[in-house]
């Protein structure tokens, strides 16, 4: 049988066997948190604490009036220390509330797994979503409720959960699928009700069969018409557009979204994080984090609260490895951010810590182009990135635009590609930001 | 004069310490993602090219004796001094250890007649190196294939001396002689109508230029870069398969005038243009599309040039042509954006 995919793409060597077999640990408990007030796609929270107030596990501390916007939580009982900028992993410094810790934890209720469906409404468990601060686990963070709330004139017909991890390196969601089925099938069950949709899938590549053969057995009792896509292994699998067109054969159109083809997708652990939010009210206060690379001493997959500092978490796996140069990224090498400061927090999108060290960090020289169109092959968007990227740095927006540019999904396997070892992706963002800056100069 | 409007292009950014007095080897970097690639490199890239054409080199040197081996060494270390000079010149890095430059030397020479005076070799090495390919900015902007452009220049100037060939010395011996002057596979075939028969092509038992002999230790070569996954499969099977298609067309229409398909692919640069020469990557083109358009018409070119032109051999032009076309074929052989032209539909 030939497994679902999409076209062109590339095979890295994923590195997940480091962490793939190790279930995931309890962090210990943070002394301190620092929770930014934009850990998400939209608008910036207000601050709705102010210092020296007490604050508990689950508390509100930030929102905002938007629709497109996402509250944030307190994640530790405790004191707010300080509410001043402070790095983010994203980037630059952003507004964020530092709670020091009591010492003392929450607890959220147990017992047995499971949802009264019938008696849950859309509009319930929106709600339960949108109080809970849940955004898209994947990385990019996008408010989960803006994702099931869809104008009226778009008719959503499928909902996909991604499983895809196609990420080198990261095995958060691979494990939160052998480890807790139930609870994403629950959760998947809410995300369906929520948009009125009966027809769910679950795409996961074929390197993860145990995280198949468990929602396989757990989805008998939950939701026996979903269905469990497994996808060949093959990067970026998990990119939306490529997810939908591998399993849906459907055509995300150039600058539309996937609800323009009647689909949503969602993550795994978001998933899992609407389940704890409709059936406790438990706001996304901690997510399952990979911490890998050959940087790191011990690779573990953590359980970890949202506001521990890189540090912190990094010092529970061992540390990093002495005597070499390293690279800290948030999530994995192929999209994941590069870190100067390891004081940054764990935000609600941060998947995995990879650390790269000595020869597994990529040189930053680079040869001329030899055209030898390894670029071109392997663009899942079909784009000639080795052209785009000459007019994006003789700054020439309009052929970028002409020859497609504004469609690249920024996923690398270009630069991956490339024998020259030429950082298209980077000269991509310029030439998209210089089409961006073109048209706002030419509307005004 | 106006200075050039364009901007300077933009920089990768260098690794930055994370802290000056922190231990330099411990530093934090940082790098625009993907922080991650392939094990691939120009050099690699070209090494490996080098060690698939060791095999045409040898068979050459077996056939030809000294005389070959001394073009393809005068070749490659006047390809390798001409990038020198004009690298040291334009006060640009010198890379002529990237191995380029030697498959140029290389390759010109396996297109040279095994007597070809070694002064005019030279020239032709600095033609390619220097016309060819330092003049359009070095390596990856070259226009034409370099070697096949010094081999176009050695036509020009040489035209008798590039067209003496000799028997290989294992022929020359048999009959008891030194050296013979003779005509090769494709020139008896163009004028006096003789086939030479496939084995002896395909073993290189005839007279030719160094490389257009031996097929066999062509493909070897060829496939050994194929294995190594540098050369694109459709490059050299679109060309043959073009080559074989419309010399098919010809032999079935007049079987005693025109020669079969397997001649047509194994006698004179056809082997050689096929494997290393329509797979540089530099002067082909990069969409899918392209490529087909390119082999193919380019094959079309070597019969027509064989069959109906004034020249026994097709080969080299029919490559610089549609190098000088590449450009053209990239801009209009865009492949189609993911979702474009899609109105939300269910296309496969």
């Amino acid at each position: 049988m030939t497994l679902k995919t999409f076209k062109h793409g590339i095979h890295p060597d994923y590195h997940k066997e480091l962490t793939a077999g190790k279930k995931t640990e309890r962090a210990q408990l943070p002394k301190k948190v620092v929770i930014p007030l934009q850990q998400h796609i939209g608008a910036p929270c207000q601050p709705l604490v102010k210092k020296g107030d007490t604050v508990t596990e689950g508390q509100k501390i930030g929102d905002a009036a938007a629709f497109v916007t996402s509250p944030v939580h307190s994640t530790i009982n405790g004191k707010v220390k300080e509410i001043e900028k402070h790095p983010h992993p994203v980037g630059g410094k952003i507004m964020s509330v530092i709670i020091e810790g009591d010492g003392s934890v929450k607890e959220w209720g147990n017992g047995s797994i499971g949802l009264d469906a019938d008696t849950l409404t859309s509009e319930t468990i929106k709600n339960a979503i949108k109080e809970a601060g849940i955004v898209g686990m994947g990385g990019a963070a996008f408010p989960t409720v803006v994702k099931l709330s869809p104008p009226k004139d778009k008719k959503i017909d499928s909902v996909i959960l991604n499983g895809c991890e196609c990420e080198p390196y990261l095995t958060s969601d691979h494990r939160l699928m052998i480890e807790e089925p139930e609870k994403i099938l629950w959760g998947m069950k809410a995300i369906m009700k929520a948009l009125g949709v009966s027809s769910g899938y679950i795409g996961i590549e074929e390197n993860k069969p145990d995280a198949i053969d468990a929602l396989e057995k757990a989805k008998k009792s939950i939701i026996p018409d979903l269905k469990i896509v497994p996808l060949e292994t093959k990067y970026p699998q998990g990119a939306e557009k490529m997810l939908i067109k591998a399993i849906l054969k459907r055509r995300v159109p150039v600058g539309k979204l996937p609800m323009d083809v009647g689909v949503v997708v969602h993550n795994i652990g978001t998933a899992k994080a609407v389940y704890d939010a409709v059936k406790y009210q438990k706001p996304l206060l901690e997510r399952v984090v990979t911490i890998s690379g050959n940087g790191i001493n011990e690779p573990k997959n953590l359980m970890v609260r949202i506001g521990t500092s890189f540090d912190e978490v990094i010092n529970q796996c061992g540390g990093m490895k002495k005597g070499l140069e390293k690279l800290v990224i948030m999530g994995g090498p192929m999209m994941g951010i590069a870190q100067t400061n390891l004081d940054v927090p764990v935000i609600k999108g941060t998947s995995g810590i990879t650390v790269l060290a000595g020869d597994a960090i990529r040189p930053a020289e680079y040869q001329p182009c030899i055209r030898c169109g390894g670029c071109v092959e392997t663009c899942p968007v079909n784009l000639m990135p080795y052209r785009l990227t000459d007019y994006a740095r003789f700054n020439e927006p309009d052929r970028f635009k002409a020859w497609g540019g504004i469609s690249c999904i920024e996923c690398g396997c270009c630069s991956f590609s490339c024998p020259s070892n030429r950082p298209l992706v980077q000269w991509l963002r310029v030439g998209k930001l210089r089409v961006r800056e073109a048209e706002k100069a030419g509307s005004r | 004069m106006e200075e050039t409007k364009q901007e300077k292009p933009i920089e990768q950014p260098k690794p930055v310490p994370k802290e000056p007095k922190e231990n330099p080897i411990d530093r934090l970097v940082v790098s625009s993602s993907p922080h991650f690639s392939t094990e691939d490199n120009v050099h690699k890239i070209m090494h490996t090219v080098i060690l698939a054409l060791l095999p045409a080199c040898a068979a050459s040197i077996y056939f030809f004796g000294l005389n070959a081996l001394f073009l393809i060494i005068t070749c490659i270390v006047a390809c390798m001094a001409t990038e020198y000079a004009f690298q040291k010149i334009r006060s640009k890095p010198v890379t002529i250890t990237d191995g380029s430059a030697i498959i140029t030397g290389i390759l010109l020479a396996l297109t040279l007649p095994p007597s070809f005076p070694l002064y005019a070799a030279v020239l032709g090495s600095v033609v390619a190196i220097g016309l060819g390919k330092q003049i359009f900015g070095g390596l990856g902007y070259n226009i034409f294939n370099p070697a096949l452009l010094g081999r176009a220049f050695l036509q020009a100037a040489y035209p008798v001396l590039i067209t003496t060939w000799s028997e290989p010395l294992t022929k020359a011996a048999k009959q008891g002689i030194d050296a013979v002057s003779a005509a090769t596979p494709l020139a008896l075939m163009k004028f006096e109508h003789k086939i030479t028969p496939h084995l002896d092509l395909l073993f290189g038992n005839t007279a030719g230029s160094l490389g257009e002999t031996s097929a066999i230790a062509i493909i070897l070569g060829g496939l050994y870069l194929r294995y190594k996954g540098y050369i694109n499969w459709k490059m050299p099977l679109g060309y043959f398969g073009s080559i074989a298609v419309f010399g098919g067309i010809f032999w079935l229409v007049n079987p005693l005038k025109y020669p079969d398909p397997l001649f047509h692919m194994l006698a004179g640069g056809a082997m050689l243009g096929a494997w290393f020469m329509v797979t540089d990557m530099v002067t082909t083109p990069t969409t899918p599309i392209g490529q087909w358009i390119f082999v193919i018409v380019a094959g079309f070119l070597v019969v027509i040039i064989r069959l109906l032109g004034g020249l026994p051999e097709g080969v080299m032009y029919s490559i610089l042509l549609m190098n000088a076309f590449t450009p053209l074929i990239n801009r209009h052989t865009r492949p189609k954006v993911f979702g474009e032209g899609g109105q939300g539909g269910l296309t496969g």
